[in-house]
């Protein structure tokens, strides 16, 4: 048996092997997705960029309840309401420091009203630590621009909640 | 010199300055398709290495990003050239020229056709081997000069290993040589004229193995990069190099991996010839250039496939597997020839 092992080796049959395998794979098809072109594909529990979303009436849906705000473990949100002249409570100002978010989710999972979601975006680098300090208007008008995926993705994953 | 075009341009100048200008544009004229094709080499390399681990490679500088190098090349150019303080700046600056013009002035001997060399040197073989040889003091000045372990034990490294496997590489161009007879390198190509059946890679196939192998421990390309093995020496003896200097070890170390292409290219198939007679009509430097970059596609194939050797499988492979087969291949191959009646 020593004979074979040492003609194997003379004959650098295991290399041939390995150069067949590589040799097969540099003709497959390749795995690489072309980034800014290509991307991989969401979850629809997928949790990315916050935004605060409205009624198909253009309501707002935050009612300030302050849920999100209690359970955030970063304290990442601050909420201030007041009423509104119509009578209903709403928030005056609704800010999520970005930088402080750990992206848990449990602020969209407190919420009763389904405002606060967070959505497939994950494309909001910035240049500067402020801009990431977002303001309730930043996140609504988040809202308005995702609205369509957003909603898309709570009715997949409706079925497993 | 008897070309019309240049008689009209330069015969206002002295005999002996025209000579010198023919041969600077001799030069010129294997350097810079030289250069540009190691800028090549390099996009292919990366290419050929990433297909086999099924990425696409470099594709965004210029069109399947064909002009990744020279935008590498570029970078490191405005790059700062830094020098470590403990460094012997002059030897520190000189170790990168030296592997570069070494790597370069091989490829005077290299013939690309009948008669198309632009140094027909008697000892063209020897010549090669004394480059080659030589090319062991950029690194190790490298190394010394940089003043840093890791530099150092690259350096050390990297000599021990192009030692032991230049002994190899010297064994079995010896029996080439004694088979053709003759240290001209036109002659080894003309010796296997013929078509296919006469390349010596038939009836030298175990020399070629060696010297193929032997071939990527000389130019330190994996498996047996050892002597800039980043795992443990971080770049080896390249490690306190930066902006140019950095890019003329890497220029010489492809370079260097043409010139053993073209090396084994002349040796064992057939250098410019055809390798049937109904393709004559390709000319020779361009059959020269397929066979080179068929063994170069073979260099990086390996990079792509075997992992790196461990340093004691390096010197044992060299000195207890290599230099035996090719002393005994010296021996083998020069009885046959006597006895063939070649010599």
């Amino acid at each position: 048996m020593k004979i074979f092992r040492i003609l194997k080796s003379f004959l650098l049959l295991e290399f041939a092997k390995a150069h067949w395998l590589t040799l097969k794979y540099f003709f497959k098809p390749k795995v690489t997705l072309n980034y800014p072109y290509e991307k991989g594909r969401l979850s629809p529990r997928f949790r990315g960029e916050h935004a605060l979303r409205r009624y198909p009436n253009g309501e707002e849906r935050c009612i300030a309840c302050k849920l999100c705000e209690a359970i955030c473990p970063a304290q990442a949100i601050t909420i201030e309401a007041e009423e509104r002249a119509d009578g209903s409570r709403r928030t005056t100002r609704y800010d999520i420091d970005m930088t402080k978010c750990i992206y848990c989710g449990f602020c969209e999972e407190a919420c009763p009203v389904d405002a606060i979601v967070e959505g497939p975006n994950f494309e909001y680098s910035t240049e500067t630590r402020e801009e990431l300090m977002y303001d309730k208007e930043k996140l609504m008008a988040n809202g308005d621009r995702w609205e369509s995926e957003i909603a898309k993705r709570l009715a997949d994953d409706a079925p497993y909640r | 010199m008897d070309n019309a075009v240049f008689q009209w341009l330069f015969a206002w100048l002295p005999e002996l300055l025209q000579s010198l200008v023919w041969i600077v544009i001799l030069i010129m004229a294997i350097l810079l398709p030289l250069l540009l094709a190691v800028a090549f080499l390099v996009y292919f390399d990366r290419k050929i290495w990433a297909a086999m681990q099924l990425r696409r490679g470099p594709n965004v500088v210029g069109p399947f990003g064909l002009l990744q190098s020279f935008a590498d090349g570029l970078k490191l150019l405005f790059k700062e050239t830094l020098v470590p303080a403990g460094a012997n700046k002059g030897i520190f600056f000189i170790a990168p020229v030296v592997t570069f013009s070494l790597a370069l002035i091989a490829w005077a001997v290299i013939p690309w056709g009948e008669g198309i060399v632009l140094a027909n040197l008697n000892v063209g073989i020897l010549y090669i081997f004394a480059i080659s040889s030589l090319g062991v003091y950029g690194i190790l000045m490298a190394g010394w000069a940089s003043n840093s372990r890791y530099a150092f034990l690259g350096a050390l490294r990297s000599a021990a290993q192009m030692v032991s496997y230049e002994v190899s590489i010297g064994f079995v161009l010896v029996a080439v040589l004694v088979w053709v007879g003759s240290l001209n390198l036109s002659e080894v190509v003309l010796a296997q004229s013929g078509g296919v059946g006469s390349w010596f890679v038939f009836s030298h196939f175990p020399l070629f193995m060696i010297f193929l192998i032997s071939a990527m421990a000389e130019t330190n390309r994996p498996p047996f990069d050892l002597p800039e093995a980043e795992a443990e020496l971080v770049a080896g003896y390249q490690v306190e190099y930066s902006s140019m200097a950095f890019g003329l070890f890497w220029l010489g170390e492809y370079t260097n991996i043409l010139l053993m292409c073209a090396m084994t290219s002349i040796l064992f198939f057939g250098g410019w010839q055809a390798p049937f007679a109904f393709l004559d009509f390709i000319p020779g430097p361009l059959w020269l250039m397929i066979k080179m970059a068929f063994f170069f596609f073979i260099f990086a194939w390996v990079k792509a496939t075997v992992p790196r050797y461990r340093y004691d499988q390096l010197m044992r492979l060299g000195w207890k597997v290599f230099l035996p087969i090719s002393l005994f291949a010296v021996v083998a191959y020069g009885g046959a020839a006597l006895a063939l009646g070649r010599v």
